[in-house]
């Protein structure tokens, strides 16, 4: 095999490696947002669909109804209004889903990997901007839905557009200068770098090699802000007011069969964006406390050395552990909360988490300042 | 007397005004997140409880998975009729239309008969009961002189896709028996011909 090719299939591996990790864990949230809520609503929840093999009836847990939604949504009538703008009509769930995707690219899952004589970053784009770059693609996807809301026709799905856009951008204001102070404190744009650096010691004038430098360690507040802004940025409940389906549906209300699915997709891709990058800048991404490049080095001396690829191994796992915990913790969060009001929501983004946001930068900053890092 | 303001909206006190902590919504939300996660894993340990160890009294949900298993009706439950038989299997009724009468919703319909024994007056020669148009009041097990009607079959699932098939008949009705314990209905569902399979 040529260098090129082998070099182009190894950076396949990552990208691949996203691909899959987003696309499945997107599909298999459906299901977990249906089994979550029922254990926590002392019910049982979806598990009656079934395939029969030789006459057992298969159920697993009801991990089928994620394919049977799927084939319902194929099936299903696709409908477009006689007034609709056609291609823009047609364009927007692809535009939502893509940018849902795209946005997880320069998310690392793991440290350098050696094979073959070369290093393979574990992340599907290296990028020294990456955080910049993540932000954009959650940005665009609002112009999915601003061109659903539009192309619709409808009254209503024109409202939840203005609205999605509305709440995107006191959103995207809050996460943007949130991170800021996590910028600050790891000193880089780029996601792998910040993932590095929270393997450091915190403080260790203080406290030795015991307490990894993680971001919810040196930043908590920027931790609750940017939680907070990102669930509103994945326009879930509590932060749902562009679907409210209560009350005006939303930019999809005219949308069937697929295309609807797509939207509904994009929101739970957007909520595993949300876990990778709170994962990556918040939860040490993709580090095992006390995992050096070597091995397990223990601040009480002893160390187990591990070959590379357990090493990197283990991280993959850690960084897909921390981002199921915080899946699961996103769902917990909307199937507790209630929805905020329109005005309620832009008041959360503009009067609170962006001030306070500002305030965090200040706070770090002069902090950085007195330890002598700035 | 001013205008009552006590309990209401307007009052200062009213539970509707939010407090420093309610608007500041994160301990509010951290009280509302520890609830729903007691819940979860609470519920989480009962399931592994019941799939693992295999108990048989932990439940990790409330719900009934109704068609394979059906809570417990209490004996009173007025559920489909069935005719009372004597030890002959003839029915007890006597075509006294005492029930045809006292119904509220006009759905029984009786044709009287001689019956062949001299002791005993009549017998229905038509018994039929419209279950659409029924109200399950129990007027008639209640008008009954000879006990010969009854609501204790626990058979509820007689829907069916047109109104001729909520026609129920003597035969039918003959045919069926008491529920058993906990309302378990003992006689097979009468599924009408429109519900059959083709």
């Amino acid at each position: 095999m040529s260098g090129l090719a082998l070099d182009l299939l190894l950076q396949a591996i990552p990208v691949g490696f996203v691909m899959f990790l987003v696309l499945n864990f997107g599909g298999l949230l459906t299901w977990v947002e249906r089994k979550q809520s029922a254990i926590m609503q002392d019910r049982i929840g979806a598990n009656r669909a079934s395939i029969s093999v030789l006459g057992l009836r298969i159920r697993v847990l009801g991990l089928l109804h994620p394919l049977a939604d799927a084939v319902k949504m194929l099936t299903k009538e696709d409908f477009t209004p006689a007034r609709a703008d056609v291609l823009l009509f047609k364009l927007a769930p692809f535009v939502s889903v893509f940018f849902g995707l795209a946005a997880f690219a320069s998310i690392p899952f793991g440290d350098t990997l050696q094979i073959m004589g070369r290093e393979i970053q574990l992340q599907a784009v290296t990028l020294n901007v990456g955080i910049l770059y993540v932000l954009a693609m959650i940005s665009l996807g609002v112009y999915g839905l601003m061109m659903a809301g539009w192309a619709s026709a409808n009254n209503y799905a024109l409202l939840g557009g203005q609205r999605a856009a509305a709440l995107m951008i006191s959103a995207e204001v809050a996460i943007g200068a949130s991170i800021m102070g996590v910028v600050m404190v790891y000193g880089s744009l780029n996601m792998q770098d910040i993932a590095r650096g929270q393997g450091q010691p915190l403080l260790p004038q203080f406290f030795g090699a015991w307490i990894p430098a993680w971001g919810v360690l040196t930043q908590p507040a920027a931790f609750i802000l940017f939680l907070t802004a990102g669930i509103a940025s994945t326009k879930r409940i509590p932060f749902d007011t562009p679907e409210g389906e209560s009350e005006i549906i939303g930019y999809f209300v005219e949308y069937s069969g697929m295309k609807f699915g797509m939207f509904a997709m994009a929101d739970f891709l957007e909520t595993v964006v949300i876990s990778g990058m709170t994962t990556a800048l918040f939860l040490g991404g993709w580090q095992v406390p006390y995992l050096q490049a070597s091995g397990f080095v223990f601040p009480w001396g002893a160390s187990v050395a591990l070959p590379h690829l357990a090493v990197v191994g283990l991280q993959v796992v850690s960084f897909l552990t921390k981002v199921v915990v915080m899946l699961w913790f996103l769902m917990l969060i909307r199937w507790t909360l209630p929805r905020f009001r329109y005005d309620q929501a832009m008041r959360l983004g503009w009067l609170a988490l962006f001030p306070l946001s500002v305030l965090n930068i200040l706070v770090t900053a002069l902090v950085l300042l007195a330890v002598g890092k700035g | 007397m001013a205008y009552q303001t006590e309990n209401t909206p307007a009052d200062p006190r009213h539970s509707s005004r939010l407090g420093l902590r309610q608007r500041f919504y994160v301990v509010e939300v951290l009280v509302g997140l520890a609830l729903t996660s007691q819940h979860f894993f609470v519920n989480m340990w009962r399931h592994t409880l019941k799939v693992v160890f295999r108990s048989k009294s932990a439940r990790g949900a409330v719900t009934i998975q109704y068609p394979d298993e059906r809570r417990p009706y209490s004996p009173r439950l007025r559920s489909l009729h069935r005719l009372v038989r004597r030890e002959d299997g003839s029915p007890r009724c006597v075509a006294c239309m005492m029930c045809e009468t006292v119904c509220p919703a006009h759905c029984i319909y009786i044709v009287a008969t001689e019956h062949p024994n001299p002791e005993i007056e009549k017998v229905p020669e038509r018994f039929d009961i419209d279950l659409g148009k029924c109200v399950f009041c129990g007027f008639c097990v209640e008008a009954c002189p000879e006990d010969a009607i009854r609501m204790d079959t626990g058979i509820l699932e007689f829907a069916a896709y047109d109104r001729a098939s909520m026609v129920y008949t003597k035969d039918t009705l003959l045919a069926l028996e008491p529920a058993g314990v906990d309302g378990v209905p003992t006689s097979p569902v009468p599924i009408p011909p429109s519900r059959r399979p083709a």
